[in-house]
C-alpha cells in the first residue's frame, strides 16, 4: 500500500431497516479506537440501540478496538438492543477466535445476513 | 546486537510505526508471510501497553523495542521503564470508562499469538520477549 493511500480509521453510519449501520474502514487500535468508541456512545446516546458493525474493510484490529466493541455491547445491552458485527477476514476473525469473543458477539458475512439474523431474533 | 532497535516517544501514534517496522524487518529476517499478521498484532499489543504504562507513570521516557535474528529465530523485545508490573492500569482497555476489557487483556493476546513468550519484571519496568521461526538470513 502506497504510503498517500493511508486511512488510519474512516468512520460512517447509515440506517437500515431500523438498524443502525456502522462502517468502518482502516486500522483499529490504541491511536484510532477512541474514535470508534465515541462513535458508538454518541449512537448509544441518541437512542441507538440495534447496532451492525461493518468490519469487512477494517484490515487491523487489536485488544484496544476489542475493548471498545465489548463495550458498545455493554451499552446497547443495557437499553435491551444488540451489537452484531459483519466480518468474514481470517486475520480480523483469528483475534476474536484467541481471546474467546465470537462466542459473544454475532459474526455475519454479511450487512443483510446480520439484520436477517437480528430480525429473525425478534 | 539487536538488528534494528527502536525507541519512541509514549505516543498511541507511534505505535503503529513501531508495528509496520516489526513486519518490515520480520519480513526481511525470512519470517513465513503467514506469521507476519501475527507478528505485526503481537508487536502493537506489546507496544500499546508500554505506551499506556509510559503515559501514566513516566511520559517524558521512550518506550524501547529490539529487533533482533539469532539463530532461526526472530526475537522481538519491548522494554517499559515505567517501573510497574504488568498489571498496573487501573482501567481496561477499550472503555476509558471501565467498560471494555479487563487489564492484561493484551498480554493474553500476545500469549496466545507469539510461538514463545517471556514477560519479565526488570528493575526499571516490564520486558516482553517474543519470538519467532525465521529463515534466519543475516540482518
Amino acid at each position: 500500500m502506497a504510503l498517500e493511500d493511508f486511512v488510519d480509521l474512516k468512520l460512517d453510519h447509515h440506517s437500515k431497516d431500523g438498524i443502525e449501520i456502522v462502517d468502518v474502514e482502516g486500522e483499529i487500535d490504541v491511536y484510532t479506537a477512541p474514535r470508534l468508541r465515541e462513535l458508538l456512545i454518541e449512537l448509544v446516546n441518541n437512542g441507538f440501540y440495534q447496532l451492525v458493525v461493518n468490519m469487512e474493510k477494517v484490515e487491523f484490529l487489536d485488544s484496544t478496538g476489542l475493548g471498545v466493541l465489548v463495550g458498545g455491547l455493554k451499552r446497547v445491552r443495557a437499553h435491551d438492543g444488540s451489537l452484531d458485527l459483519v466480518c468474514t477476514q481470517e486475520r480480523i476473525l483469528k483475534i476474536f477466535r484467541i481471546t474467546g469473543l465470537t462466542k459473544v458477539f454475532g459474526i455475519h458475512d454479511t450487512v443483510d445476513a446480520a439484520i436477517g439474523a437480528r430480525k429473525s431474533e425478534k | 546486537m539487536a538488528t534494528v532497535e527502536l525507541s519512541f516517544t509514549p505516543l498511541p501514534a507511534h505505535v503503529r510505526t513501531a508495528r509496520l517496522i516489526a513486519a518490515a524487518v520480520a519480513r526481511r529476517s525470512g519470517v513465513a508471510e503467514s506469521l507476519l499478521d501475527e507478528v505485526r498484532l503481537a508487536v502493537g499489543e506489546a507496544c500499546s501497553r508500554a505506551v499506556e504504562e509510559h503515559q501514566l507513570h513516566c511520559p517524558a521516557e521512550p518506550v524501547r523495542l529490539a529487533l533482533s535474528d539469532i539463530a532461526g529465530r526472530f526475537e522481538v523485545e519491548v522494554t517499559d521503564t515505567s517501573g510497574h508490573g504488568t498489571g498496573s492500569r487501573p482501567g481496561g482497555r477499550g472503555g476509558g470508562d471501565g467498560a471494555g476489557l479487563p487489564a492484561g487483556f493484551g498480554i493474553a493476546v500476545i500469549a496466545g499469538l507469539a510461538e514463545e513468550v517471556e514477560i519479565s519484571e526488570t528493575p526499571t519496568g516490564t520486558s516482553i520477549r517474543m519470538s519467532w521461526p525465521s529463515a534466519g538470513r543475516p540482518g
